[in-house]
């Protein structure tokens, strides 16, 4: 399966999204903010970042690159797309998933290696979790408050939008400890932490039986693989 | 040539870091009777020939999709001002 991973000014984790995907079985494919061309593939990773610059709001100027159209059809048409931190904040600026995004409540960026709890299992990106399961993958940013207005969150509530939560420590102030959100039809999944840093063993979160051993993260990606070829 | 300013605010009901964290210093320096300061945006837009109502009507589409996000912004005011003198 070939998993685009679009590259913008400013993206940071693009080459360890593209290898989170090769580490799933998959086949990454660069893609750039400024063709309009999706090169074939069959699911797509807007990666973290801080693209360009976080200039006006995190991820709003990106959310008008050119890819970003081709990427919205896409999405619309029914493929898997993936937003990561500033990509979760790109799909939100493009109107793909409910909500923004605003500065943490405490003003502070964060790094954390952060527990979550997995809330809707049956989207493109999140099927071989089980739901109430706990992962642990790392979360950083600066502008990672999930805000909606009260009846959009009570909607997304009601209808199984909310993808993760965090648990233990709301990092960020986010409304009802909202780490994550599918859109209705469960293919755009956007979410602050990083699956792609917890994908391999010796460079993940560190967890009871060893450090750094946490690859809760490879979960996202083989989900998305593994519902592919169920198709 | 012709300047049009737009404003951008946090929405009321929305925590404003920023201007809580100035609102902090302020009460820090004494200055107490400041109870409240909120943080926005001003865009400047310059625009090369009149300000005719179709210019206005691409600002004020610009202000709502690009400037500003609605879910967490209002747009306040959009005003067009003459070019500010040389300093």
């Amino acid at each position: 399966m070939r998993v685009g991973v679009v590259t913008f000014p400013g993206s940071l984790d693009d080459r360890d999204a593209q290898r989170a995907v090769r580490l799933a079985g998959g086949e990454p494919v660069a893609l750039w903010h400024g063709d309009h061309d999706l090169k074939g593939v069959e699911a797509i990773i807007l990666p973290g970042g801080f693209s360009y610059g976080d200039y006006l709001r995190a991820g709003a100027i990106a959310s008008f690159s050119p890819i970003m159209a081709d990427v919205v059809d896409a999405a619309n048409a029914g493929m898997p797309v993936l937003g990561i931190c500033n990509g979760f904040q790109m799909l939100a600026e493009a109107r793909l998933i409910p909500g923004a995004h605003t500065r943490n409540a405490h003003q502070q960026f964060i790094r954390r290696d952060q527990r979550l709890v997995v809330e809707n299992a049956r989207t493109d990106w999140t099927n071989g979790f089980t739901e109430g399961q706990e992962i642990t993958i790392p979360l950083k940013n600066a502008d990672g408050r999930f805000i909606a207005d009260a009846e959009t969150v009570k909607r997304i509530e009601g209808e199984g939008q909310v993808a993760f939560r965090y648990v233990g420590v709301n990092p960020n102030g986010s409304m009802d400890d909202i780490a994550g959100v599918t859109n209705a039809r469960g293919n755009v999944v956007g979410l602050m932490p990083h699956p792609e840093h917890a994908v391999e063993e010796g460079f993940g979160p560190d967890t009871p039986a060893a450090m750094s051993s946490g690859v809760d993260g490879l979960t996202f990606f083989t989900s998305v693989l593994e519902r592919a070829l169920a198709k | 040539m012709p300047t049009i300013v737009v404003e951008v605010m946090p929405k009321a009901e929305l925590l404003d870091p920023q201007g809580k964290a100035v609102a902090g210093a302020l009460s820090r320096l004494g200055k107490g009777a400041f109870t409240d300061v909120r943080i926005g945006k001003r865009f400047e837009v310059t625009v090369e020939g009149e300000v005719t109502d179709a210019v206005l009507a691409d600002v004020r589409e610009l202000a709502d999709d690009m400037f500003s996000n609605s879910v967490i912004e209002d747009v306040v005011s959009i005003t067009v001002a003459d070019a500010p003198a040389a300093l």
